[in-house]
């Protein structure tokens, strides 16, 4: 009965891990103040033990899952005999313990990969960077282990089957969105290690900026990747077909990608011109502040949203802690040391720096109203002023014009040189950029009579692109002495900015139309009834009763017909699951790249009849295609192979 | 003035007046949008501001929801054990909501005393209650354990 011994090995392993995380955090500090080059090496093979610990006790806990061993508390409350393999694996961080363990992981393997490329950094650096990176892992296994261990026992009344896995959480979306976002999230530790050594060490040259540039282009493109899964997930799994709720818990991913964008960006300007330095610390450790202050807000269960999982305070206060400590611990070190960087670069206002500059200043201010809205609930509820929610309308108000301000400028930016930019050059293409965007806007509002914002804001996407496209063929053919064939390699951190920019573009695009030119209805349909939504037609052909591995299903057949064609079967879904006596409302798409056809059953009434939800959701891929464009632009820019070189023998 | 300096006061006016504008969106934006919660009780007690946007929640009365037959208005009663509050809606409800559990409403209370819905919240794991629902419930509790 060796397998009855697993969680006990998980859990043995998790203490050892939090043990050589703490080795980790101390020793090559120690080392470096005490100049001793042998302390300094023991942050590889520390972090290569602690990494294989924390995988061995994710794994057995997914082993556990998979055997269906339900003598686990954990796996009994999360997991269930009828569950499909699938989900059983991504059950594991189905609940608060295990995407805790999650979180742990990959932040191991953020470690590992730094060990894996600690050749390039200097002999000093490498280590240090480890170091800071395990106290966050040690906060974090200190964590996991007192408050939260996804290993304790039931025993000896081992239930037979589990309370099974929420079935909202039973889908494909899900098995992906939790780990692609925490890489995001938790890969800002990495830029945040970087910044705190530099701070350590007082040697704020522009080189820890460029060590630090592939780490976090590489975090916000998972940080993208998880927001973009996470919205589409959202979109056809909650069934309202909102693709963006302005939820407590995706604002807590949103702000950490609003600041890692501010980040990446501020970055550049630190590396190539050697200001802004003391900003770009200070951002970086926002950054993961603010991933840390994510994490706190949905695990601490203080506010209230479709991720919450049921509270409990000593975890609260917990994480509360190890937020101050780590927060307040960097910030401090910035304060005693950000004294004495001098700037020593001075930049012309019309140059690229001040361009950068005004997105930083932007993207803060962006992410301080989205701080603001999250937490002003918090506030109020503390101060005893009552209970409040701040709504979409709030975020929408704010972030809409500031945003579309930030898209303006962002389409100039590229176009300017760095310290100086001679205007008389450039204002040709500018002005007729800006004419073709307003024009091709206008063409499209007048067409479809949408009203002038809709003409602002698409002005500004046209003109994001149109830019970016201009800045393309500029430097592609016209730079230098370069003639219109001569095709000349640009650098791939070049094309990353441009691919990233024209996403962003057409995701604007998406979010414009799907919110002006949708159709939404609620109505009652029997079987054999028709609807005409926004130009289709649908028809309600007939119900059937359908039995699926562990629930019970109601599911509709209707035909969606243009002009006399079919052009979409769907057959949305009303689920029960029989375990938590839970429904489920599985919503039906016809997906289209210019409009999604959204169909999903509410209640059933009498007579057979059902409510039935229908949208036209216009261009709403659209937001996500610009999602994986921004994707591919971060990937682009992590691995340029100008920061892959190797370290220079001194 | 110095051509240089007056290139740097304007940029710093430009950045002043950017974030003066930004924080006057958002004091307006938060004045509009923010929408307080009252129990049945307080609803009762007259409390509760008329044809605004407030949230409204207690636990469903377990028989109390009536559909109309030919469209999707429906009507429940929520409680808080003390007072309950008539909520109608019309659309479709949340796969959560269900007869003795807790759901928060928004909308806007008319003059006849029926709250007249535009959202209703159930959350999404069935141990959940929100906390608001909570609270009212909790604040019932001690008024009736003192009259003992």
């Amino acid at each position: 009965m060796t397998r009855f011994m697993f969680p006990e090995i998980g859990q043995f392993s998790l203490i050892l891990a939090l043990f050589f995380a703490v080795a980790l955090a101390t020793l090559p500090m120690v080392g470096y103040f005490r100049q001793s080059r042998l302390l300094l090496n023991t942050a590889r093979p520390l972090t290569h033990i602690m990494v294989c610990l924390v995988v061995i006790a994710f794994l057995l806990l997914a082993w556990a899952f998979i055997t269906d061993d339900f003598s686990v508390l954990y796996v009994s409350q999360n997991s269930n005999v009828d569950l499909p393999l699938r989900y059983k694996f991504s059950a594991v961080w189905g609940g608060h313990e295990g995407s805790l363990l999650l979180w742990v992981l990959i932040l191991a393997l953020w470690c590992l990969a730094v060990a894996l490329r600690l050749d390039s950094l200097p002999q000093t650096i490498g280590p240090l960077v480890l170091s800071v990176l395990g106290w966050v892992a040690s906060g974090f296994l200190a964590f996991l282990l007192f408050t939260s261990s996804p290993f304790v026992r039931i025993l000896p009344d081992v239930p037979t089957s589990g309370g099974d896995l929420n079935p909202l959480l039973q889908d494909i979306g899900l098995i992906l969105h939790p780990p692609i976002l925490y890489m995001g999230y938790v890969g800002f530790s990495v830029a945040f290690a970087f910044a705190v050594v530099a701070l350590i060490t007082g040697n704020l040259n522009a080189y820890w900026a460029r060590w630090a540039r592939p780490w976090t282009a590489a975090a916000w493109a998972s940080l993208t990747l998880g927001i973009t899964l996470g919205s589409w997930w959202a979109y056809y799994e909650l069934g309202w077909g909102g693709w963006w709720f302005w939820d407590p818990v995706e604002n807590a991913s949103f702000m950490p990608w609003l600041a890692g964008t501010a980040l990446l960006h501020s970055l550049v300007v630190t590396e190539k011109r050697g200001v802004f330095k003391s900003w770009t610390v200070l951002l970086a450790i926002f950054t993961f502040s603010l991933s840390l202050l994510g994490t706190f807000l949905v695990r601490s269960g203080v506010l209230t949203s479709v991720h919450a999982f049921a509270a409990d305070p000593t975890r609260g206060v917990f994480i509360l802690a190890l937020l101050v400590v780590l927060v307040g611990g960097s910030l401090l070190l910035y304060a005693l040391r950000a004294g004495q960087v001098r700037s020593s670069v001075n930049f012309g206002f019309s140059g690229r720096e001040a361009w950068l500059l005004l997105n930083n200043i932007l993207l803060s201010v962006l992410t301080l109203t989205v701080l603001l809205g999250t937490l002003y609930p918090l506030l109020f509820d503390a101060l005893g002023m009552g209970r409040i929610s701040v709504g979409a309308p709030y975020f929408n108000a704010v972030f809409g014009p500031i945003a579309l301000c930030l898209m303006v400028f962002m389409a100039i930016g590229p176009f300017s040189k760095w310290h100086h930019t001679k205007l008389a050059s450039w204002w040709i293409p500018i002005l007729g950029a800006a004419l073709l965007s307003m024009g091709l806007a206008a063409t499209i509002v007048f067409w479809q009579t949408f009203d002038w914002l809709t003409w602002c804001s698409l002005s500004v996407a046209f003109w994001v692109m149109s830019m970016t496209l201009l800045d393309w063929f500029n430097k592609q053919f016209m730079a230098g002495k370069q003639r219109l064939n001569q095709w000349r390699t640009l650098p791939s951190r070049y094309y990353a900015m441009v691919i990233a920019h024209f996403g962003m573009a057409i995701s604007l695009v998406g979010v414009i139309m799907v919110s002006v030119n949708s159709h939404e209805t609620m109505l009652k349909m029997s079987p054999g009834g028709q609807a005409e939504v926004g130009g289709y037609v649908f028809v309600f052909d007939s119900m059937e009763l359908i039995k699926g591995p562990n629930y019970l299903s109601d599911r509709g057949h209707f035909q969606v017909y243009q002009q006399g064609h079919l052009v979409a079967d769907l057959h949305p879904e009303k689920r029960f699951f029989t375990t938590r006596q839970q429904v489920m409302t599985e919503a039906a798409l016809g997906a289209g790249f210019t409009r999604d056809l959204y169909l999903s059953l509410g209640e059933k009434l009498e007579d057979g009849a059902w409510g039935v939800r229908i949208h036209i959701k216009s261009f709403v891929r659209w937001i996500w295609l610009g999602g994986l464009l921004m994707v591919l632009g971060g990937m682009l820019a992590a691995f340029d192979k100008r920061y892959r070189q190797k370290r220079k023998k001194a | 003035m110095h051509a240089v300096r007056r290139k740097r006061l304007l940029f710093i006016v430009l950045i002043v007046s950017l974030l003066a504008s930004a924080l006057g969106l958002v004091l307006y934006a938060l004045q509009q949008n923010i929408n307080l919660f009252y129990s049945p009780a307080q609803i009762a007690a007259g409390e509760a501001p008329l044809e605004t946007t407030i949230r409204a929640g207690g636990m469903v009365v377990e028989g109390s929801l009536a559909r109309q037959p030919d469209s999707l208005t429906l009507a429940f009663n929520v409680t808080d054990f003390q007072h309950s509050l008539r909520i109608e809606y019309t659309g479709i409800l949340p796969d959560l909501f269900r007869e003795g559990q807790g759901v928060v409403a928004l909308g806007k209370l008319r003059a006849d005393g029926v709250f007249e819905a535009s959202e209703v919240l159930a959350k999404h794991d069935e141990k959940y209650m929100p906390p608001e629902v909570t609270d009212a419930l909790k604040s019932r509790q001690m008024t009736s354990e003192s009259s003992y």
